[in-house]
């Protein structure tokens, strides 16, 4: 009888210090179909496709490709065998551009004089039968994180993979984008592709694979196919309760202004023109704004406007009374703002410090953990160690151990409980809950709900559809750099508001 | 939680770096010593032997002391400028100007001691501030054009050697190229020995220089791993995009860090050329070799500030011994050549560090895969 897997994982145990990222796991993946991975942040999805990248060697367990065992020593061996991978945290060089990044490695030449006109020509074609827009001449440091996950995605294509990994691929994406990317991930699998594709959104899961496996705190805990199951079923499976969807919220009438912001107009780092143009709105104590739109559209210079980490070329940012358009990213933070940052990795993380120094990243200043200019550990610890315990934050050794070995989603929890945390005035969140699972996110909702409850003016700028309908008191669009439309959750709807992010409608502001 | 597992000696980071350093030190002196078989077979074994027993090529013990005391006066200005570079290094800046903030100190040293006839310490805070000058300058340059410190950190290596030597001319000797001695002109400004000196057989030259040198790098290492300060600096090395959005000021920061090494090597000059030890040449056309020396010292004791007081004393027996080879049988050049492919060798211990992490691995899979298959 001919083998029905492409690729077999068959009892694989990998650990790290202090966890067992992998006990004893088994994954089959059919020739041809969409095989989800399902689990909680920390569970060890990364890890286990880390090991089929050959990127971990496993202490146990042993992997099969159409039936036959093979030895995946490194990622070089893993290309070799047809498989290719998209990381949760992108592996692209920063100073080169998107063209040169997708052919590394594999650069296409004659006498070894490179010939990008070849490459371009395919990549430009794969770009287009995909609908993945990117601009091949862009640098990686200068774009988007949605378009380096594009071209992450061109990069596997470029090199012809047959068995294709998608760690949580859609995270960043924008719903448009990610109902294009669940078509072109149909079309692959009709091509005979194999897809490992990882995501905590069920609707997803449910939309787009024929099986789905479920991973809970390192252990195998079954594999369903979606045509026989439920979104509730698929949870429960996963954190062994049932999670509620829906974020429950009591009406509110906002207080003062907290957030002022009149005509501000940043620059762009990448174009020549301005990335916001012109723009003004106020957020109120006690209320949650939802800037929504397409990734792209200047939300992020919006942010790094408000927070400082850019210059502000017009206009005025007032907080709680204050002008604070010139005034020092420290002073922002000490007067009550928080940010919750778009990249972790970039913005929002020291990797290479441990989880309780990033803990404190932005209180380290203040009595509680200095004295005579010394660090009091000892607070840090306990502080941590509180926010750890309450968050759920899951780590291999806990305070101690280094940000960068934990799971994305636990380094999200981290980066939200220190901001959330510090009780601010004002709460600027930017994906909040991106690579968070369905119970952490129920977590934070509840958090981010709760801050305003207590009267506190959050800003949330999400590409979720979902979230900026269920969170928010308010919602404004932004498009091409300006703030197209106000809308109101309670009375507008999904396709509304896809007319304002698309450009297609616009109200005089 | 699993129960917490000691850790094998062998993980241990303090640990590693020693062994490291030792396999460099081994690999140096073998690749020394096949260089002067190449050379000359006969005297191979006793050049080595010579270099790597510096002092204890005397056999008389007062002999020994007086020479192991020569030794330590040039090991504290080089562990002052390994300092000057590992505290850099920390906050991810390379400080090639160390070399350059080493001149610029000795420069302010001497002139202050010799010309204006200042007291010791005064001239020491001098040095230290020329360097941090220096130090800023390449900081500055950094933080405001983005240009690389080490461009400019060579760049003033040079700039520094030239204004020294022609602002010490006013100092020179008649008769030669050297500044005038500086016990004879103004003895004040002469580092204290405190009776240091008398427990190396009388070596003049021994001062508090050395004991100060060792409590900053003490000072240093708290500073890093305990403070406020170390925190922020070592943030901003780590990742400047973190540092900038919890609002410490990463271009001040840079600043700082590179006026901090430099007093660390400005001072480390004063600690060498205000023990009278030797005279500064106003001829001289190449940036001293010390503050390149503290790069390897900075690395050989595993970017730690206390390694690096042990890694400071080794190269400079190594280079100091260079002087006992026979010069019938080699080249004088010779004794550069063999320490400075030792301390070259030296570089090499974080590469070490990481072969021996991968061998560990490798060995707990085995093992752990034997135990899986059972
Ligand atoms: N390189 C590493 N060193 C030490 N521990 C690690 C390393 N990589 C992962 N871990 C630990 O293994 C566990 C599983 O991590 P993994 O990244 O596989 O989780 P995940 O299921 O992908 O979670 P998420 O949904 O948050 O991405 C985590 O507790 C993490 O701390
Ligand atoms: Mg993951």
């Amino acid at each position: 009888m001919e083998n029905q897997y492409a690729i077999e994982m068959l009892g694989i145990t990998k650990r790290f210090p202090g966890i067992i990222a992998n006990d004893n796991i088994t994954l089959q993946l059919k020739k041809g179909e969409i095989h989800a991975l399902l689990g909680e942040n920390g569970a060890g999805k990364s890890t286990l496709m880390s090991v089929l990248f050959g990127l971990y060697q496993p202490e146990a367990g042993v992997i099969k490709k159409d039936g036959q065992e093979v030895a995946i020593r490194n990622p070089n061996d893993a290309t070799a065998l047809g498989i290719g991978m998209v990381h949760q945290h992108f592996k692209l060089v920063e100073c080169f551009t998107v063209l040169d990044n997708i052919i590394m490695g594999v650069e296409p030449n004659r006498f070894g004089f490179l010939q990008k006109k070849e490459a371009r020509r395919k990549v430009k074609e794969l770009s287009e039968r995909y609908g993945l827009h990117v601009d091949p001449d862009a640098k990686i440091e200068d774009i988007t994180v949605g378009m380096q996950q594009r071209t992450e995605i061109l990069k596997m294509l470029y090199r012809d993979n047959e068995i294709l990994i998608f760690d949580e691929p859609t995270a960043v994406l924008t719903p448009q984008e990610i109902d294009e990317l669940m078509q072109i991930m149909r079309n692959l699998a009709a091509e005979g592709k194999s897809i490992l594709f990882i995501s905590h959104k069920l609707a997803e899961i449910m939309a787009v694979a024929d099986r789905c496996s479920v991973l809970r705190k390192g252990k195998y805990i079954g594999t369903v196919e979606t045509k026989n199951t439920t979104m509730e079923e698929l949870s429960a499976m996963m954190v062994g309760r049932n999670v509620n969807f829906h974020v429950e919220k009591v009406e509110k009438t906002p207080g003062d202004v907290v957030l002022k912001v009149e005509n501000m107009t940043v620059a762009s780092r990448v174009h020549k023109n301005n990335a916001v143009r012109g723009v003004s709105f106020e957020v109120r104590a006690g209320e949650i704004v939802c800037i929504a739109g397409i990734d792209g559209n200047g939300q992020t210079e919006l942010v790094y406007g408000l927070t400082g980490l850019e210059p502000v070329t017009e206009g005025k940012v007032t907080l709680k009374g204050t002008d604070i358009t010139k005034a020092p990213i420290r002073s922002r933070n000490t007067m009550g703002m928080s940010h919750i940052p778009e990249d972790r990795h970039k913005h929002g993380l020291v990797l290479d410090y441990t989880l309780e120094d990033n803990i404190v990243l932005q209180r380290y200043f203040e009595p509680e953990f200095t004295r005579g200019g010394f660090l009091r550990r000892k607070n840090i610890r306990g502080y941590a160690e509180r926010l750890i315990e309450q968050y759920d934050v899951r780590s291999g050794q806990g305070a101690v151990t280094s940000a960068r070995s934990m799971s994305g989603g636990n380094q999200q929890k981290a980066i939200v409980a220190r901001e959330i945390d510090r009780d601010p005035e004002l709460l600027i969140a930017v994906q909040p809950t991106r690579g968070l699972d369905v119970g952490a996110i129920e977590y934070i909702h509840r958090q981010i709900v709760a801050e305003r409850d207590a009267g506190k003016a959050v800003l949330l700028v999400s590409l979720e559809m979902d979230e900026v309908m269920d969170v928010s008191d308010r919602i404004l669009v932004m498009y091409e750099g300006e703030i197209v439309g106000q809308l109101d959750p309670r009375t507008t709807t999904a396709e509304e508001m896809g007319l304002y992010m698309a450009g297609a409608k616009r109200e005089e502001m | 939680m699993a129960a917490k597992k000691r850790t094998p000696i062998l993980r241990i980071p303090a640990v590693q770096t020693l062994l490291a350093s030792l396999v460099c030190i081994l690999l140096g002196l073998v690749v020394g010593y096949i260089a002067l078989l190449l050379i000359n077979p006969a005297g191979a074994w006793e050049a080595i032997t010579d270099i790597v027993k510096n002092f204890w090529t005397y056999s008389n013990s007062r002999a020994q002391m007086k020479y192991l005391g020569n030794t330590l006066v040039k090991a504290a200005p080089l562990l002052m400028c390994s300092l000057s570079v590992l505290f850099a290094y920390k906050v991810g800046l390379f400080n090639i100007g160390a070399a350059g903030q080493y001149v610029a100190g000795a420069g302010a040293g001497l002139y202050c001691a010799l010309a204006l006839g200042l007291p010791w310490w005064v001239c020491m805070i001098a040095a230290a501030l020329a360097g941090a000058l220096l130090g800023c300058l390449s900081g500055m340059l950094k933080a405001y054009r983005n240009v690389n410190e080490v461009i400019s950190g060579i760049m003033l290596n040079w700039i520094a050697l030239y204004t020294i030597n022609s602002l010490l001319n006013v100092v020179k000797d008649t008769a030669s190229p050297y500044t005038v001695v500086l016990s004879k002109t103004n003895p004040s400004a002469v580092i204290p020995s405190m009776g240091l000196g008398a427990l190396f057989t009388n070596n003049k030259y021994v001062t508090i220089a050395i004991p100060l040198a060792i409590i900053i790098a003490v000072a240093i290492w708290v500073l890093l791993e305990k403070t406020k300060l170390g925190y922020e600096l070592k943030a901003t090395g780590l990742n400047r995009n973190a540092a900038r959005y919890c609002g410490m000021r990463e271009k001040y920061n840079t600043i700082l860090t590179m006026g901090i090494a430099g007093a660390l090597a400005g001072l480390g000059a004063a600690m060498f050329f205000l023990s009278g030890f030797e005279e500064w040449s106003v001829t001289q056309s190449s940036v001293p070799a010390m503050g390149f020396n503290g790069i390897a010292a900075a690395f050989l004791g595993g970017l730690n500030p206390i390694g690096a007081i042990f890694s400071s004393f080794f190269i400079q027996h190594i280079t100091n011994g260079g002087a006992y080879v026979d010069m019938k049988m080699y080249s004088s050049q010779i004794s550069d050549f063999i320490s400075s492919v030792i301390i070259y060798l030296c570089g090499f211990v974080l590469f070490f560090k990481y072969c021996l992490n991968r061998w560990l691995n490798h060995r707990d899979e085995a093992a752990l895969r034997k135990e899986g298959d059972k």
